[in-house]
């Protein structure tokens, strides 16, 4: 390696015109993931404002003159909840385990296959979600099938981000503590907890932005209903935000189209401000961590 | 003081370790506790077990009818439903004509995602070597937003864009420019869809869905290249650019590999922008600007019409379909992990962007 820099250190000029080159494509190479990040939120909201009307709120796709997302809001609304309720605890726990109890070697491996699972193709865990649930158990396309398959999905990040945000936790806490004598319960519930918690809590929000922007799990798990969410985990489909895009948008009708890009542009803002909303969190979270640290 | 203050925020094992009590002085509680998050924690290993064996046992039947034809042969039909005779092979029964061919499907996976990685990684890196190098410390923060939007957005509407607005623009602007090109590189010949719908155009969008994955990987790693080394290069008279090459390059290379790897798992995997971009057409990609399709999005698009087979095989079909799809993204995401293990602990999972 330093031979060949010998050599060609031997004509300068040519070595600052292969810089400047060098960082000529560089900057086109910034330009080229400012500009369509940019180009898709800009396009994407602008084509939604026309469609963006009162009525978006009160009316269900049902609606034949004038439709509206009341019912893929609302079930989209109704699947956050069920992720929280089922990943939500199950993904603590596991976090908690990975960061206070678990042997090094049994962790690490856990740790490994929760990754991988997170790059299983969500379109799989979909499939496998309507074989094994829908088919096989004879439950239907499903909520509670929807909410499992999103479960699946979102379950790695929630347990990451829960063992990153307890093992972030000073030292000089767990020091403390067990000087106290605390039993290893008390201390995760009233020394690491409270710091953990705003990381926790950014780890349910990202999970929610991953499972309110996917579409491909639910097609054949949740299906599509076009009347509001009912009351009923087995035998119920139910209505979500990105089919609306996904289905009106492959239809040739002004009003379809309206409606898709309506829809497109309600997920985005959905997204982003959890998205945001989350990180602002972790912020915040980093800045208390870094004061408790003595 | 400060050497404190580095351990306590450092590696994920390193406080925890040190602070435990041993087990032996575990209370009744601590035990119960110890269990429960045992059994939450292995939750996520048992998952991916199950979609295995689920997968598996499910597309038995389909792989005993195709035999090694699924590799071979690009004709994808899941059967003539209203015909009263059934095709028959080995002893397992389909739909008259069925036939379970996945090569278009991985042609149009393997192009579709390729073209995305060989794009995204040089853009990727690019782009993160001016912001850290050449953009101001107060840009960078904001600029550096524009990789977290660009994660953040949903798949479909990447799709809804790629579908009304870029397809489009594509197929009026770029691609007859492009087509020109085709006098030298002949591969840039060929016809395209009034709106764009096609395999380079999907490709594109492809590209803009994993440069984030790879993006932030190098962007944390260029971060933690050593000073000393940077500073020695400059001091022996290196330009910013040689000290890049010689310096910095090397220092990430093996985590840009992995973090590639990890983004061509994202991009074998992406169902609902693909499916409304490349256009799913039953057939081989005919020039870089062909419809075709993915595995992932003929399942998303085939399972509909799966459901009505009544031998029950086209649905162990694209069982069979998602196992040979789970079986490559399982084999990028295990190396590049494996990789990727060694360098960082504390990002985020890498796989639905985010």
């Amino acid at each position: 390696m330093l031979s060949r820099w010998a050599v060609e250190s031997k004509a300068p000029r040519f070595r600052h015109v292969r810089g400047i080159v060098f960082w000529i494509l560089c900057g086109i190479a910034l330009l080229l993931i400012i500009t369509p990040a940019l180009a898709i939120v800009i396009s994407v909201l602008v084509k939604a404002a026309p469609a963006l009307k009162w009525s978006l709120l009160t009316n269900t796709t049902q609606n034949v003159q004038n439709p509206g997302l009341q019912n893929a809001i609302l079930g989209t609304l109704v699947l956050s909840l069920g992720v929280v309720v089922v990943a939500g605890p199950i993904g603590i726990l596991g976090g908690i385990y990975l960061a206070e109890f678990a042997p090094k070697r049994l962790g690490g491996t856990l740790r490994f296959f929760s990754e991988v699972l997170a790059g299983v193709p969500s379109i799989v865990i979909g499939l496998v979600a309507y074989t094994a649930l829908v088919v096989a158990l004879h439950w239907g396309f499903s909520v509670l099938s929807a909410i499992i398959a999103l479960s699946l999905l979102t379950l790695p990040y929630i347990v990451k981000t829960t063992e990153v945000s307890f093992a972030q936790v000073p030292r000089t806490l767990r020091e403390a503590a067990i000087a106290l004598g605390l039993s290893r319960i008390t201390t995760i519930r009233k020394v690491l907890l409270p710091p953990a918690l705003p990381g926790i809590i950014s780890g349910m929000v990202i999970a929610l932005a991953i499972s309110t922007g996917e579409t491909a799990p639910l097609l054949y798990t949740a299906s599509f209903s076009n009347t509001n969410p009912s009351a009923g985990l087995f035998h119920n489909p139910i209505g979500y935000l990105t089919y609306v895009t996904y289905y009106y948008v492959q239809l040739p009708g002004a009003q379809d189209q309206a409606l898709a890009s309506a829809a497109a542009g309600v997920t985005i803002l959905l997204v982003l401000l959890l998205i945001f909303g989350g990180r602002a969190i972790t912020a915040r979270q980093r800045k208390m961590v870094a004061r408790l640290d003595v | 003081m400060i050497l404190v203050r580095r351990r306590a925020g450092g590696s994920s094992t390193g406080p925890a370790r040190v602070a435990r009590t041993r087990t032996h002085e575990l209370t009744t509680g601590d035990r119960i506790l110890q269990w429960v998050s045992g059994i939450a924690a292995t939750i996520p290993l048992a998952g991916l077990l199950f979609i295995t064996t689920i997968l598996v046992i499910w597309a038995i039947p389909a792989i005993i009818y195709s035999g090694f034809t699924v590799f071979t042969s690009d004709k994808f039909f899941i059967g003539n439903f209203y015909n009263l005779n059934f095709s028959s092979v080995n002893g397992v029964v389909a739909p008259f004509g069925a036939n379970y061919g996945a090569l278009t499907f991985i042609i149009g996976t393997m192009a579709t995602s390729l073209i995305a990685l060989v794009l995204a990684v040089p853009i990727s890196v690019g782009g993160v070597l001016m912001l850290s190098e050449w953009i101001p410390r107060q840009l960078e923060g904001p600029l550096s937003t524009f990789l977290e939007l660009l994660a953040g957005i949903p798949s479909v509407v990447f799709g809804f864009w790629g579908l009304t607005v870029f397809g489009p623009f594509l197929g009026a602007h770029v691609y007859p420019a492009l087509s020109h090109l085709g006098v030298v590189l002949p591969f840039f010949k060929g016809s395209w869809a009034y709106n764009g719908q096609g395999l380079l155009t999907a490709s594109l969008v492809l590209t803009l869905m994993i440069i984030p994955i790879i993006a932030s990987t190098t962007r944390q790693l260029v971060k933690r290249v050593p000073v000393l080394a940077s500073e020695g290069a400059l001091a022996l008279g290196m330009t910013k650019y040689e000290v890049v090459r010689v310096v910095t390059i090397p220092y990430v290379r093996t985590g840009i590999i992995a973090s590639a790897l990890l983004g061509w798992g994202r991009a074998l995997g992406e169902t609902i922008a693909v499916l409304l971009i490349i256009g799913m057409a039953n057939n081989p990609p005919v020039g870089i600007y062909g419809t075709t399709s993915t595995l992932a999005s003929t399942i998303a698009d085939e399972l509909d019409s799966a459901l009505s087979d009544g031998t029950g095989m086209a649905l162990r079909a694209m069982a069979m379909l998602g196992l040979i799809l789970l079986v490559m993204s399982l084999i990028t995401n295990l190396t590049g992990r494996l990789v990727v293990r060694r360098i960082s602990s504390d990002a985020l999972p890498v796989g639905r962007g985010v």
